[in-house]
């Protein structure tokens, strides 16, 4: 009695598909590193000092005195932090979509972009409106919000529908609480903080760059020891604590490095939609993976950031980048919705 | 009550949050059985199984493994000696059937070595054995239910336990590929694995268990070798069904016939 019936040329198929999800991995890493240093060239060329990629290079090698200056003291910490906040969002999303089993999942499903920038109007309603006070306020309400989300969902162990549901929950309410602040706000204070709430990095200097990578760059080590739980939570939450994945500390690591993440992010940057949603799943489908990857996700995010924060140079009106990724979100988002609702009905 | 045993649940009270399962219960796996736990639907069969494997903790007692308690075992111990085939678990998006019966090895992986050559040794053998090698580059997502139900049992013998929990390991599959499949155990279990199964078709369990549990809301009611448990009397009392048992023609075990609401010849 043969058991698998496999006709022969499934056999075939699969045998040339063998090593085949590795290496389309591999390539689509050096594929997005390629682009992603290309974009970086091109960028930090362009402004109202425009430059060619030879001599952004030669710029960047040093003393071409006020190319030089141009290119490493006013471009370049904005073309990294655009680099390196894309990449954390776009890690910190999935985190949240494995974690949640859920394409929807980001870290704004627990609430933490709109507990950030109730922390931002308080902060400057009631302290003025310092950088550090915005970037501390929106930090610690941020982690609030999250720890609340966390453990009203909290009930033998933590699981992702519920953490959606919640999140959406306090989300809404924390969003009804702020625009009653920003009405209620001196005009001063509205506009410091809506210019907070639009998610920008175009005025980011070195000065509140430097701490950020610090920060990210303490944390990628954690990520990248949380790579084999991550795989192991993606079969569910029996078959994960069988193969010895002790199963409610893991979840909590993700949620907490997801948190850190963003929060970095949004302490400096403000809320920036988007990324975190779109850039696991665009890179999933390119590394053509089992999960969500975290390189390929990592290397999208900086990517996609980069670009729309050149695209929201470009335009005639300079805008902020938050605004051109919230576009792009909500036509991620209708496309997500369109996909979904053809394979349902 | 049996004491020796590599595994075995010392007078555990099971539940969740809002509902006892088990209170006090007692059950030693045999070392070498074949263990069959058979019962009505909701009678506590997984949760009795995940505790066994050290998913539930128990609200009383403990379960023993090797002579201690499995909560104050580390996690990764327990799964180099215990595997576990959940009822439900779930496929990721997109994944092969070689990267998930791989995923299996994670017990016997750490931080910095994440695949060795025992790693692939073992996961060729699991795909040997239940004769997927040749799906190994397939997505799970373009499988039949009876080919994914093998690769998860695949992913569990990648493990290389001594004792494997089957939590209905033969569902959805059609007949052929049921019993091919209790071969396959019935096989693993001659090479030396412990095994203990939940199975729903009696039959299959008389005929393949060296040692049959019945359970009933929450309690073991009978145990012991099938010949001597399966009678008319216990599963009309366990199962509310009124049947026939007579020796199977060809194993000898019990056979199990329902009456059900047909009239049969011999009326
Ligand atoms: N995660 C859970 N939370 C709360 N109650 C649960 C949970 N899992 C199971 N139960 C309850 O515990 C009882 C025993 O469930 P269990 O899954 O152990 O039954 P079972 O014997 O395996 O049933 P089946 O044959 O249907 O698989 C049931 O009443 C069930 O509703
Ligand atoms: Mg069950």
């Amino acid at each position: 009695m043969t058991a698998v019936r496999v006709p022969a040329e499934r056999g075939t198929g699969a045998g040339r598909r063998a090593a085949g999800p590795r290496r389309r991995g591999r390539l689509a890493v050096a594929a997005l590193a390629v682009a992603a240093l290309g974009l970086a060239l091109v960028a930090l060329g362009l402004g109202d000092y425009p430059l060619s990629i030879p001599e952004v290079v030669a710029a960047l090698a040093g003393d071409q005195g006020f190319a030089t200056t141009v290119v490493t003291q006013w471009r370049l910490p904005r073309v990294l932090v655009a680099l390196a906040f894309g990449a954390a969002l776009a890690v910190s999303g999935a985190l949240f979509q494995t974690l949640t089993r859920n394409p929807l999942g980001s870290p704004d499903v627990i609430g933490f972009s709109t507990g950030s920038y109730t922390g931002v109007l308080v902060v400057t309603t009631l302290l003025g409106t310092g950088t550090l006070g915005v970037s501390a306020g929106a930090l610690v309400a941020g982690l609030l919000t999250a720890l609340v989300v966390y453990l009203l969902a909290y009930r033998d162990g933590v699981q992702g529908f519920r953490l959606i549901v919640v999140g959406i929950g306090v989300t809404g309410m924390l969003h009804g609480l702020n625009v009653w602040l920003l009405l209620r706000a001196e005009t001063e204070v509205a506009l410091t903080a809506s210019i907070w709430g639009a998610g920008s990095i175009s005025l980011v200097g070195w000065s509140q760059a430097l701490p950020a990578f610090a920060v990210l760059a303490g944390l990628t080590p954690l990520v990248w020891a949380l790579r084999g739980p991550l795989r192991q939570l993606e079969l569910g939450d029996d078959a994960a604590g069988s193969h010895g994945l002790r199963v409610e500390p893991a979840r909590l690591a993700v949620v907490v490095l997801g948190v850190a993440l963003i929060a970095t992010v949004t302490a400096v940057a403000g809320p920036i939609a988007f990324v975190a949603l779109a850039a696991p799943q665009i890179a999933r489908r390119l590394a053509g993976s089992a999960g969500l990857p975290l390189a390929a996700s990592a290397l999208t995010g900086a990517v996609v950031l980069l670009a729309a924060d050149v695209v929201a140079q470009r335009l005639p009106t300079a805008l902020p980048v938050g605004v051109v990724t919230v576009v792009l979100g909500g036509v991620y988002l209708l496309a997500l919705i369109v996909q979904e609702a053809r394979r349902r009905w | 009550m049996v004491t020796e045993g590599r595994l075995r649940a010392a007078g555990v009270t099971l539940g969740y949050e809002r509902r006892t399962v088990s209170t006090g219960l007692d059950l030693a796996v045999p070392d070498d059985s074949f263990t069959v736990v058979v019962g009505p639907n909701a009678c506590g069969k997984s949760t009795l199984l995940r505790a066994l494997a050290r998913l539930l903790r128990p609200a009383a007692g403990e379960v023993v493994l090797d002579g201690s308690s499995i909560h104050r075992m580390a996690t990764k111990e327990v799964a180099r000696r215990v595997g576990l085939l959940p009822q439900t678990a779930l496929a990721p998006e997109g994944i092969t059937v070689g990267e998930l019966v791989a995923r299996g090895r994670y017990p016997h992986q750490n931080l910095f070595r994440q695949q060795s050559d025992a790693d692939r040794r073992a996961v060729a053998d699991a795909m040997d054995a239940t004769r997927v090698t040749q799906l190994a580059d397939v997505p799970v997502d373009e499988l039949s239910g009876g080919q994914r139900q093998r690769v998860w049992v695949a992913m569990a013998l990648a493990q290389q336990t001594g004792i494997l929990l089957l939590d209905e390991p033969t569902t959805f599959l059609d007949i052929a590929h049921q019993i091919e499949l209790m071969d396959l155990f019935a096989r693993l279990h001659a090479e030396g694995a412990t095994l203990v199964a939940v199975l729903h078709d009696l039959n299959h369990a008389a005929r393949y268990a060296t040692h049959l549990v019945v359970m009933q809301d929450g309690a073991v009611v009978a145990q012991g070798r099938p010949g001597d448990v399966v009678t008319a009397e216990l599963v009309e009392e366990v199962f509310g069904l009124p049947c026939l048992v007579i020796p199977d023609p060809l194993a000898g075990t019990p056979l199990v016939i329902p009456r059900g609401a047909a009239h049969t010849a011999a009326d």
